[in-house]
């Protein structure tokens, strides 16, 4: 099993010479009597179908080459030029390369963000706000046996722009292939016969409808060579859709690990095999021969399903796990930790280029690193469009949509009260709250006491985020998370520390959008961070406020009864820490 | 669509309602792939397939391979390869339930062998020694155990096609020629991969129409073959195996071998690798071999003055001899050399009718 590499100049004659001969004889007679004679109408018009469908499918297909470091497939997912490709084909490309449509032009198109470990990149096409792009579908849907075609620059035939087609029927569905060296895992991927070879790497695997349900990038390889025999596979389009935030953030992608390994018990249950102590499993109660029953939503009854669940996942997301022990279920959610460090990841991207020193006695330093390029030696076209950042593909592209996120919440928030925001109502558990927002200080009132906050003298407003605390006592930092969401929505922006975008992440089970993906904004001090999920309409849907890297977070969630209702004035605050709920607030001052 | 390139054709006439034909079945093929719903069937008959692992995994020789359940009490038909020349055969069906198999034997001709699970009431594709052959132009589901990728309760995976042809196997692997010669389907798609032999192969509705063969290259092209035996022949094979015919059969494997072991009555064990030791599989009754007292699993050490380590050297080494010549074997029976005179070499009969062949 080898991922595909691009070039094999050597084939590209004779398969021309193939594919002419193979042209020749189809001129040969008309169509027209045979088929007024058996009636096969239907069988034109379903033909024509497909024809229009791949020909509207072709539109969005990228042919990517990049000169001697040989060139790949892409495809079109957005009118303003963001194409899905492979993280082993922009790898040699580096961050400029030159991308051809069937529509015989050339475009220039910049690097924006890599997942190496799911052997996904984003690029950018540009130069047009209206590209044809692909529609992802839901690739859970798919079943085997339903049709699908392949559409790319197999062998790099493409010099004329325009892609190859091949069409086949889907062999299997949630394969797990085991990553190739240290990376390129392909977890719940899907297995077609559609011809895949060299130089397909990237491309869109669509199905009748013409939706993108996955991305070539692989094939079953052994005494033949390397040409299909009848076993692609392709990263599927939810996979895809789980890292396409953490990618449109510019940003280096990493895979969650649970912290804990499994394997099959005799008795053919899928166990606990062992677990680190320092992850967030463990701190929610996962122990060793635990019986994991389901992850992220889907029954796990094997280990290559668990292995497949968790390997479409980016590191950072907290997903449901349900486990299982002396017969009684436990459903614990799991903040999932990464596969790798900053530093692996950047090795991993450097290829282990760039990571050497220059050797004292002139000898010529290691070849650069295209992904991580000198920007003067950019094209002047990319160079505005590109920023390097440890951690990042390209941070150019994370203060575009952290912009973009920051102008949504502004949007929503017009006309925000800039008084104190005072809320009065009941607890789910019986008795009443109030709590009160100002901009120097935070109360709450509940049965059980009173938690005032307070910057600390010393500071002034959110400067003093060191002196957060953990009140109201067992929330995590309730006070803190309401502090900084009102300054949020008030300012636009935080004065202190850093903001940046990170990407998707669904909202927590139990909400009203729950599963659905929400924009995260990050922010980090010295101490204390806070995550921000952002949904469509620009509300703040939840908050995750950690006061250290080691306590546990504080999670608020608000409900707002309708799109347009003040963001401020959520009708329901839903509190939860350390795995627990503590506290339900119904709102009922103010009231729209 | 290869039809047009296989059909003998004469007139130019002929030659363009020839391909006005295919144009059309293949715009039906392409029409029908794209409307989907027919794989069902390719899904239904995943329940009658099942995954085989045994020995291998060295270089080249895969550890695992795939089979189909014939009998509602657990018979599966494979192809016969190395991957069951072990103790232990797990078998591993649709839903993931995992069990021992017993290789039960197997017909060399057809390189054809018959496992058993115990079971019951278990999903099966009946066979028959009379079953149709499908023509040339159907189209086809493959399904099978290819590159391992499926474990557990996955399913194999699913492949289409189209049967190109149904023509006598002429096929090697290496030095080693295909020990089957008689029909088979020649597929259009690649279905004959690490892992399929042993496959699945049904039409668009459902009907059982062979098994996957292994990985074998045509032997005037030496182009990778994608082929299945049809299901007369499983089931002949099938039927041979379990009546317990004595491998007479055996001996047809002798064709194109240098020297015909059928001469002596001797049969030797499956000749799979590039030193087979030449064990003694069966001894036909009254035959030189027979005579002389050679008993199964006796190992031949030397004839006459000359080592011989292999199947291969012992056939050379009887090459040489011509009709009269003595021949003495040395065998290893039990730990001990033993010495057999087969007495003289008989005289080869003149070769059998072979069949008609385009040139």
């Amino acid at each position: 099993m080898r991922s595909i590499p691009h070039v094999v100049a050597a084939v590209r004659h004779r398969l021309r010479v193939v594919s002419l001969l193979q042209a020749g004889l189809l001129l040969v007679g008309s169509l027209s009597p045979v088929l007024a004679d058996t009636g096969l109408e239907a069988v034109l018009a379903a033909e024509q179908a497909r024809v229009n469908t791949i020909a509207t499918a072709s539109e969005t297909a990228v042919a990517i080459f990049a000169g001697a470091a040989g060139g790949g497939s892409g495809v079109l997912i957005s009118p303003t030029g963001y194409a899905l490709t492979n993280f082993h084909v922009v790898q040699p490309a580096g961050v400029a390369m030159q991308c051809g449509l069937n529509d015989g032009r050339l475009y220039d198109a910049v690097l924006v963000g890599l997942d190496p470990t799911g052997d996904l990149a984003l690029i950018k096409l540009l130069g047009r706000d209206d590209f044809p792009a692909a529609r992802l579908a839901d690739s859970d849907a798919v079943l085997v046996g339903d049709p699908c075609f392949v559409i790319g620059n197999p062998f790099l035939l493409a010099t004329n722009l325009q892609p190859s087609v091949s069409s086949g029927i889907v062999s299997g569905v949630h394969r797990y292939q085991f990553p190739a060296g240290t990376i390129l895992e392909y977890a719940d991927c899907l297995q077609v016969d559609a011809a895949i070879n060299p130089g397909n790497s990237g491309g869109g695997l669509f199905n009748a409808a013409g939706e993108l349900i996955g991305i070539n990038g692989r094939a079953s390889f052994e005494k033949r060579g390397r040409i299909n025999v009848g076993v692609g596979y392709a990263i599927s389009a939810n996979q895809v859709r789980n890292f396409l935030g953490v990618l449109k953030g510019g940003r280096l992608a990493d895979h969650a690990t649970l912290g804990a390994t499994v394997a099959t018990s005799a008795d053919g249950r899928v166990v606990v095999a062992d677990i680190l102590e320092s992850s967030d499993a463990w701190r929610r109660g996962l122990r060793i021969d635990d019986e994991v029953v389901a992850l992220a939503g889907r029954p796990v009854r094997s280990v290559n399903a668990f292995k497949n669940m968790l390997g479409t996942l980016p590191a950072g997301w907290r997903v449901p796990l349900t486990f299982r022990r002396g017969g009684r279920p436990t459903e614990i959610i799991v903040e999932l930790a990464g596969v790798h460090t900053t530093a692996m990841l950047n090795d991993l991207v450097a290829g282990g280029r760039g990571t050497q020193p220059e050797l004292p006695d002139g000898k010529p330093a290691p070849p650069p690193n295209p992904l991580a390029p000198d920007p003067a030696d950019l094209p002047e076209a990319i160079r505005p469009l590109y920023e390097p950042r440890v951690g990042y593909t390209n941070f150019h592209f994370n203060r575009i949509e952290l912009e973009h996120v920051l102008a949504r919440l502004a949007d929503r928030a017009a006309g925000v009260s800039r008084e104190p925001w005072r809320y009065r109502g009941s607890l789910a558990g019986g008795g009443p709250f109030e709590i009160e927002l100002a901009d120097q200080s935070a109360q709450i009132s509940l049965p059980t006491g009173v938690s005032r906050w307070e910057p600390a003298a010393a500071a002034a407003g959110l400067a003093a985020e060191a002196g957060f605390d953990a009140s109201p006592p067992g929330s995590g930092g309730m006070l803190a998370a309401l502090t900084i969401w009102r300054q949020l929505l008030l300012n636009g922006a935080l004065e202190t520390g850093r903001t940046s975008y990170w990407g998707q992440q669904p909202q927590a089970s139990g909400s009203a959008a729950a599963g659905q993906l929400a924009d995260v904004l990050t922010w980090t001090t010295a101490g204390s961070q806070a995550r921000f999920l952002v949904d469509e309409t620009g509300a703040i849907v939840e908050i995750i406020f950690s006061l250290s890297p080691t306590a546990d977070p504080c999670q608020v969630r608000f409900s707002l009864p309708s799109e347009r209702h003040p963001c401020w004035r959520p009708d329901r605050i839903i509190v939860d820490s350390d795995g627990r709920r503590f506290a339900t607030l119904a709102v009922e001052e103010p009231a729209e | 669509m290869t039809t047009p390139f296989l059909t003998g054709l004469r007139s130019s006439t002929c030659l363009r309602q020839r391909i006005l034909l295919s144009l059309v079945s293949s715009l039906i093929c392409t029409a029908a792939t794209w409307a989907g719903p027919s794989t069902a069937p390719g899904v239904a008959a995943a329940s009658r397939v099942v995954k085989l692992y045994g020995a291998g995994g060295v270089r080249g020789l895969e550890a695992y391979q795939t089979g189909v359940l014939v009998s509602p009490t657990g018979h599966v038909v494979t192809a016969l390869s190395t991957v069951l020349d072990s103790e232990a055969i797990d078998c591993v069906l649709d839903d993931g339930r995992r069990y021992a198999a017993r290789l039960l034997g197997a017909d060399l001709r057809r390189e054809l062998a018959v496992l058993a699970i115990d079971g019951e009431d278990l999903p099966h594709f009946p066979l028959s020694p009379t079953a149709p052959r499908a023509a040339p132009g159907t189209r086809i589901l493959a399904l099978s155990n290819l590159f391992g990728v499926a474990v557990g309760d996955e399913r194999v995976s699913l492949q289409h096609g189209v049967i190109a042809a149904c023509v006598p196997l002429r096929a090697r692997r290496g030095p080693h020629e295909a020990a089957y010669r008689g029909d088979a389907y020649i597929l259009d798609c690649t279905t004959n991969n690490p892992g399929s032999p042993g496959g699945c192969l049904i039409d668009w509705q459902g009907t059982f129409l062979g098994i996957l063969g292994k990985e074998l290259r045509a032997e005037p092209s030496g182009i990778w073959l994608s082929y299945a035996l049809p299901a007369d022949e499983v089931a002949k094979g099938y039927a041979a195996v379990l009546s317990g015919e004595p491998p007479a059969v055996a001996a047809e494997t002798e064709e194109g071998r240098g020297f015909d072991l059928r001469l002596l009555g001797l049969a030797l064990v499956p000749d799979l690798l590039d030193q087979t030791p030449p064990f003694v599989e069966a001894v036909q009754a009254g035959t030189p071999a027979a005579t002389a007292g050679l008993q199964p699993d006796d190992l031949v050490v030397a004839l006459g003055e000359r080592t011989v380590t292999s199947q291969r050297a012992l056939r050379r080494e009887l090459a040489r001899l011509i009709p009269g010549d003595p021949v003495r074997l040395s065998l290893i029976r039990r730990g001990e050399i033993v010495a057999c005179d087969l007495g003289p070499l008989p005289q080869a009969p003149p070769p059998a009718a072979t069949r008609e062949e385009a040139p």
